[in-house]
């Protein structure tokens, strides 16, 4: 029973929703606005969950290696201080408050300087990665080559045709290949959705 | 070890530049345009003048879906796309709704809409409404095509959207006349796969340059009308409107850091030649 029921619920709300899909009718709506509301309360659940595991595993890797306490100490002050920071709605709008300065001034020039590292590490990759070994390898570099090539000002036709040629990488092979693994990875999610609504796969119940 | 490093060959060193050359010859290709800027010529692509004349042939009073889907790590190379588009509506008189499925997308959003709004002399609840963030971008987009009151029955500021005059005829995508999702995400094929797919809604993208190619096989297929891909997309929407933003003034960095990669891979493959012959010719030799 303790198996059952769950791959019973599981088969009814999967073959409801699949019907929900193609059913334009206000119960349908409904149904799927329903459906939809709770996966958001399912979500916020989940996040004092996320806020516990985030809290023990910042304390605990603090008490196992000193080094890490100051790292530690960042992480939980930034945490409290984001969340007294967004306690009050007015904070959201006004330009001034506590949590539009740490938005602007600590968390954007963060996430764009660990962005903007990543053309260091592509310049790195590039110069080990990119070598004429075997004719695919050739193929690749050449590719990338053109490609990157498209943004360098070039001197007149060749400018043109390096567009042109990028145009053709882009909308033939390149489109090929995204179409081909498009249609397998779409596959592969309508097998995998059927097998779990027939309960044939049963990983989200834990172990098997 | 001595014979060994006596018997290195010019094409050895080309081989085994250390990393940290690499990272300071990429630094001062960043720095070079910081001290001396200069003027790129940017060529226009099909799929970015698509969107620019898409929004350009639209009526006073038509309504637009702009979707602030990015994250602040990419700020610089999405935000230019999302000014350079409100610009346009707001001189055209094109009403503008504002949405972000990013989950810091709102602060973002909020400046952009402000400013630019500002810029133009647009009233909040006429000109425009930022209807604010929800989690979930798949169901988001569904919700919206029900109705944008089911996700946001009140915008970012707390107003119910019935008590603002613009949304008071709006309702779903059928009033719309296409969404503009500026993403760094996946919440791209969500407006694809729900948004067009579902509720036929006219979409583009305007996506960061290493996400561009994912989207091509849907421009081929209409379900994008338009692409606008990473900065450089960004720089030719603003050659296209004739005005230069920040897009146009990133380009130089574009174009000395892809010649800094350009060379690293040139060098590399040079050395990686020479040295596989002269192996060739030693085994010839024995």
């Amino acid at each position: 029973m303790k198996r059952q029921l769950p791959i019973f619920i599981v088969f009814i709300t999967g073959i409801i929703m699949v019907i929900q899909f193609f059913v334009p009718h206000a119960w349908s709506e409904f149904l799927f606005t329903y459906a939809n509301d709770f996966v958001i309360v399912i979500g916020i659940l989940a996040l004092p969950l996320g806020i516990f595991s985030l809290m023990r595993g910042t304390v605990k890797k603090a008490q196992r290696d000193p080094k890490e306490r100051i790292f530690a100490l960042a992480t939980i002050a930034g945490f409290l201080v984001m969340v007294v920071a967004g306690v009050s709605r007015d904070n959201f709008t006004s330009p001034t408050s506590l949590l539009q300065y740490s938005f602007n001034y600590i968390l954007i020039p963060c996430q764009a300087t660990l962005f903007s590292m990543l053309a260091f590490y592509v310049a790195s990759a590039a110069y080990r990665a990119f070598r004429v070994r075997t004719w695919l390898a050739t193929v690749l570099l050449v590719t990338a080559f053109i490609l990157m090539l498209r943004i360098v000002p070039l001197p007149g036709p060749l400018s043109e045709w390096v567009a042109a040629l990028v145009r053709w990488i882009l909308e033939v092979p390149n489109m090929a290949a995204k179409r081909a693994i498009i249609i397998g990875v779409g596959l592969g999610g309508v097998a995998y959705s059927m097998k779990i609504i027939l309960g044939i796969e049963r990983g989200y119940m834990g172990r098997d | 070890m001595a014979d060994l490093h006596s018997s290195k060959h010019w094409y050895d060193y080309l081989l085994g530049i250390d990393r940290r050359w690499v990272y300071a010859v990429m630094a001062i290709a960043v720095i070079i345009p910081a001290i001396k800027s200069f003027d790129v010529p940017v060529g226009i692509s099909s799929e970015v003048r698509n969107v620019f004349e898409y929004v350009d042939g639209l009526k006073p009073g038509d309504v637009i879906l702009l979707g602030v889907d990015y994250e602040p790590s990419t700020l610089a190379e999405l935000h230019p796309m999302s000014e350079a588009i409100l610009s346009q509506a707001f001189e055209k008189d094109v009403k503008v709704i504002l949405t972000t499925l990013s989950q810091f997308g709102p602060a973002m959003a909020d400046e952009i809409i402000t400013r630019i709004a500002h810029e133009y002399g647009k009233e909040h609840g006429v000109d425009y409404t930022f209807l604010g963030y929800k989690p979930y971008p798949a169901i988001t987009i569904l919700a919206m095509g029900t109705d944008f009151r089911v996700p946001f029955p009140t915008d970012y500021y707390g107003t119910e959207i019935d008590s603002i005059p613009m949304m008071q005829d709006l309702h779903n995508y059928d009033d719309v006349e296409c969404v503009i999702s500026i993403a760094s995400g996946n919440s791209a094929d969500f407006w694809i796969q729900y948004g067009n797919a579902k509720y036929g809604v006219q979409v583009a993208l305007g996506v960061t340059g290493v996400m561009a190619t994912d989207y091509y096989p849907y421009l081929q297929s209409k379900q994008l009308f338009g692409l606008i891909p990473g900065i450089k997309g960004a720089a030719e929407y603003e050659t296209l409107r004739g005005k230069k933003g920040d897009a146009s003034r990133a380009m130089p960095y574009q174009v000395t850091s892809h010649i800094a990669i350009l060379l690293f891979m040139i060098v590399a493959n040079i050395g990686y030649v020479t040295q596989r012959r002269a192996q060739h010719r030693a085994g010839m030799m024995r």
